[in-house]
Formats: structure tokens, C-alpha cells, sequence
């Protein structure tokens, strides 16, 4: 009894052992802030790790008012923030980076005729104030409104441009980006919002405004259904060296083609 | 050498018991788990307003943690596929344990375990292409995502369940039953329906608790064709089960909200403890007749 008590402690200790395989040698980067930037500070810190055997990358989703509080009080590195910096914030001595664009296009069914809304069109209508498409000059029919999940990062982007943060009448709500691009594919009265580089040929994407979702419009901010991944900064402490090393990656040339892969229009 | 032969003995069972006590620690760790993490919140709602609520809004500046929606969902969604899927499940049974010719039976049987084998991720996107716009053109409705996408969806899912224990069930009734009341003139259905299927009664019973517990823990598929808006039940309104309500919104949730999805979480384990004990209950029962 006691050799197979023995044999199954060696047994365990050695699980354990693999355990601690991970090396800590090599520095860190803390990052911290919004959970709209999850995908593309995701693909970032895994390709910065992939370069730089050794170092440690680390990305806490607390959303973007906790990850600029945190740059402030100097609890991680690199803030993360899906909205610019307020006055007060710049005047507290935070520095933003803009990373990349991340733009939200209002998609339909092919067949549907509508080819344009205004801001305010888009917030009544999934509000409820609009809820025939005939109201818009369309087929007459109920609209269906399709959305995303409570805590996703592309419907509080969504919900925030539009102004109807926790005031949408949601019909369905899906948990990821492909799922709403089937759905609204499927049904004619359907409505819904996907990231722009999601977006496929079996969905139309409406023009706001008269604005046409594109790359360029998104970066050169015509079109308004965006919002800026901003790297927020501490103006006065210095970046340690690892930290300098994953903002000047991050910003670099090399990034573009990851952070579009994740889904947002680089900055660069 | 008898020593040695001892020796094996003792270390293999030894093991065995190591083995079967991972089992038991596993039940025991996330029961703990989730009594640990789901209680917290539920104090803090308060259990009434958490049970009774009729409006869920995690995410609201003044949030609100009503799960009543989701439990009638559950209930009324596993019902429902039960109404459809019991009666079709039951007779191919009987059709298939009885009355069925042995090439049609070994290849049915081979298609009801293919059913079973079928990823539940498959039936969503079936149903979420194929099904949910049926639904929407069949009936005139603006969108076919809702109670009666996810009722029809559980209902085929519960299919194999049924089907391969009742089956089993049936086949293990003893063949002089059936010679008997053959022999009293009976003809084969009503001998079938009167001595087989009461004889084979537990295990169809443990065919349908099996069903349930199916039905009502199911999330992927349902997650895909339900809608998810946290509605009051109605068979064409989106609706949101127990397990929906937990699979949407765990990934990004924090705070309260996590917490609350938790208490969610030991509300539907509690669900299945009661159906589970409900069908040891039956099983006794019918024993001891």
C-alpha cells in the first residue's frame, strides 16, 4: 500500500512540476482597460510574446474608464480606452495614441431597397420609435432588430454612438459578429450592426448619412459609426523598456495587417 | 509469490477507487463551486425579486436581476419539446424493440445513434439557416427565432435519448409475458401496448427524466435559433432559457452581473436535481410494485 501511495505522489509532483514550466525571466507588460479592445490587444500581445521569448503580456478587460484610472494611478503600463480622452483627463497628464479605427457597419438584407440613414434614423429605429420600414421608405413590414449580447464590445460601441445605450429593442441577440451577418442575410426585414471588416457580400451595408463604410471613411472620419481604440499613456513616467518595446510594436508598420485581421481599421 | 499477487490486488484496487473518487470529487468541487458563487448574489438581489422578476437588465446604469423570463422559458421550452418528441420517440421505440423487421431495426437504430453523435453546434446552424427562416415564411411572422425554433430544435435532440433507452427498456421485457397473452388470443398491438410497455414502465420513465435533463441543460443549440431577448415565454416572442442566460453573457461579464450569472447557474443545477431525484423516485417506486 505504501509503494502505490508513494507512486502516486511521485505521479502528481510531476504533473505539478510541468506546472511551473513557464519561464519568468525576460520583463512585463500590463495593459488594462477596455473590453471593446479584447481582439486586437489580444492578436497584439500574442504576436509581441511570439517575437520576445520571455516576456509576459498581460491584458485585464475592466472597461475603458477603469483601464484610464488605472495608467493614472500607475497600476499597469498601457491604458486601453475605446473613446478619446476627456479634457480633464488630458489636463491630469495622460497622453492618448490613437491604435486603430474600429468601424460599425449598419447592415440589411440584399433585397432590401433602403440604401441610407441618418444617425438619428438608425437610434429610432432600434429604439422603436420607427418600426416599420415604410417608415423609411421602404417595404411595407415590421423591422426586426438584430443585435449583439449584453457586454459585447461591438454593441457598447454601437449603443454609444447611436445614444441608445440600454434603450434598444432588440428582437435578437446573438453572440458573435458571424451570427448576426447569417441572420440578417436570412431575413429580409432584418437590421443589424457587425464590425465593418466582417461584413460580407451576402449582407448590404447601409451608408450613413450619405457616407459609404469604407477604410478610408472610417479613418478619415466621415464616417461617424466608429470610435478610436486609443493606447493611453502617464505623460511624465517613462515606459519601462518592455513597455516602450510593445507601444512602439503596437504602433509600428508591422501591426497594421493583425489589428486589421482583428477587426479594426489601423491608425497608421 | 503470494505475496506478491496480494501486493497487485491491493494496488489495483486502490487505483480503481483513486479513479472513482475523481468522480466524486468533481461533483462535489462544482457543487461546491456554485453554491459558493451563486449565493452571494442572490442575497443581494434578494431571492424573491431574483426568482420573481419579471425584467433582466445586467448592463443597465440601474440594473435589474429578474430571472423569472428564463425559468419559465426553460420549463415551458423543455415541455414542449417533450409534447413533440415523447410520442414520436416512444413509438419508433416500440415500432423498433417489437414490431420492426431486423434489417430495418439494426439500420434505424444505426441512424438513431448518428442523431445522438451529432454535435449540438450542428442543430443550431441547421436550425438557424434552414429552420428559423421556415418558421418565419410558414407562419407570416417578421422573425422565426423564438420558443417554437428552440421547442422544435430540443425536440429532435431528445430523439436518441428516448428512442435508445426505451428500446432497451422494451427489449428486456421477458418474452414469456408476451408468449402468454399471445397465447390468451391477445394479437401482437395489444399485447405490445397492454403487457410490454407496462412491463418496460421504469425504464421508460427513466427514458423521459433522461429527455428532460437533455432538454432543459442544453444551451448551444438553442443559444442559435431562441433570439435571446430576455422576453416573457410566448411560442413566437425571442426568448432567453436558464443556460442561454449564462452561455451570452459569461464571457464579458463582471461584478454583480457575473455573479448573478452564477446564481442562474445554481438555479438550473437545482432544476436538474429535482427532475433527477423525481425519476430515482419513480424508478423506486415501480420496484417496489
Amino acid at each position: 500500500m505504501k509503494k502505490i501511495v508513494t507512486l502516486i505522489c511521485t505521479f502528481l509532483l510531476a504533473l505539478f512540476m510541468l506546472g511551473g514550466c513557464s519561464g519568468q525571466q525576460g520583463g512585463k507588460v500590463s495593459t488594462d482597460g477596455s473590453t471593446s479592445m479584447e481582439e486586437v490587444i489580444g492578436v497584439l500581445g500574442e504576436a509581441f510574446m511570439a517575437k520576445n521569448k520571455g516576456v509576459t503580456f498581460t491584458y485585464n478587460p475592466t472597461g475603458s474608464g477603469s483601464g484610464i484610472a488605472a495608467v493614472k494611478e500607475g497600476r499597469c503600463d498601457i491604458g486601453l480606452s475605446s473613446r478619446s480622452l476627456k479634457k480633464d483627463e488630458k489636463a491630469a497628464g495622460l497622453k492618448e495614441t490613437v491604435l486603430a479605427y474600429d468601424g460599425i457597419a449598419i447592415i440589411v438584407h440584399p433585397d432590401n431597397p433602403i440604401n441610407d440613414l441618418t444617425l438619428e434614423q438608425i437610434a429610432d429605429v432600434y429604439t422603436g420609435k420607427i418600426g416599420n420600414w415604410k417608415e423609411l421608405k421602404g417595404k411595407d413590414g415590421p423591422i426586426v432588430l438584430i443585435g449583439r449580447e449584453a457586454g459585447s464590445g461591438t454593441r457598447d460601441g454601437f449603443e454609444s454612438i447611436t445614444g441608445t445605450g440600454n434603450a434598444c429593442k432588440y428582437r435578437q441577440e446573438l453572440t458573435s459578429t458571424g451570427d448576426v451577418v447569417a441572420t440578417v442575410a436570412a431575413n429580409p426585414a432584418a437590421i443589424g450592426y457587425a464590425s465593418l471588416a466582417a461584413v460580407k457580400k451576402s449582407v448590404k451595408a447601409l451608408s450613413v448619412g450619405g457616407i459609404v463604410p469604407s477604410e478610408a471613411s472610417v479613418k478619415d472620419g466621415s464616417y461617424v459609426v466608429q470610435r478610436p481604440f486609443v493606447l493611453v499613456t502617464a505623460d511624465e513616467k517613462k515606459l519601462s523598456p518592455t513597455a516602450q518595446k510593445f507601444y512602439d510594436f503596437a504602433t509600428s508598420a508591422d501591426a497594421v495587417k493583425l489589428i486589421a485581421g482583428a477587426g479594426a481599421v489601423a491608425a497608421k | 509469490m503470494k505475496k506478491k499477487k496480494e501486493f497487485m490486488e491491493t494496488a489495483v484496487h486502490g487505483l480503481f477507487l483513486c479513479l472513482g473518487l475523481i468522480t466524486v470529487g468533481c461533483v462535489l468541487l462544482i457543487t461546491i463551486y456554485l453554491i459558493v458563487s451563486g449565493l452571494p448574489a442572490i442575497r443581494q438581489i434578494g431571492l424573491s425579486g431574483f426568482l420573481l422578476g419579471k425584467k433582466w437588465a445586467s448592463t443597465a446604469p440601474e440594473p435589474f436581476f429578474g430571472i423569472l423570463p428564463f425559468i419559465l422559458t426553460s420549463i415551458y421550452g423543455t415541455a414542449g419539446a417533450m409534447v413533440i418528441g415523447l410520442p414520436v420517440g416512444f413509438f419508433t421505440a416500440v415500432y423498433l424493440a417489437k414490431a420492426a423487421p431486423a434489417v430495418l431495426k439494426t439500420a434505424i437504430i444505426n441512424v438513431v445513434s448518428l442523431l445522438a453523435g451529432i454535435p449540438s453546434v450542428v442543430y443550431g446552424l441547421v436550425g438557424m439557416l434552414v429552420l428559423v427562416p421556415g418558421i418565419r415564411t410558414f407562419f407570416g411572422v417578421p422573425d422565426g427565432a423564438g420558443l417554437l425554433a428552440a421547442i422544435i430544435v430540443l425536440s429532435v435532440m431528445i430523439l436518441p435519448s428516448v428512442i435508445n433507452v426505451s428500446v432497451a427498456a422494451l427489449e428486456a421485457v421477458p418474452k414469456e409475458y408476451e408468449d402468454a397473452s399471445l397465447a390468451l388470443g391477445a394479437t401482437p398491438t395489444e399485447t405490445y401496448f397492454r403487457v410490454s410497455v407496462p412491463a418496460a414502465k421504469s425504464g421508460i420513465a427513466a427514458a423521459v427524466a433522461l429527455g428532460v435533463g437533455r432538454g432543459i441543460g442544453e444551451a448551444m443549440a438553442v443559444m442559435m435559433v431562441a433570439g435571446n431577448a430576455a422576453n416573457m415565454p410566448s411560442l413566437f416572442a425571442s426568448v432567453r432559457f436558464l443556460t442561454t442566460a449564462v452561455a451570452c453573457e459569461m464571457s464579458y461579464a463582471g461584478g454583480l452581473q457575473r455573479q448573478a450569472l452564477f446564481s442562474i447557474a445554481l438555479v438550473l443545477f437545482f432544476f436538474i436535481m429535482v427532475s433527477n431525484a423525481a425519476l430515482n423516485f419513480f424508478l423506486k417506486g415501480s420496484k417496489k410494485r
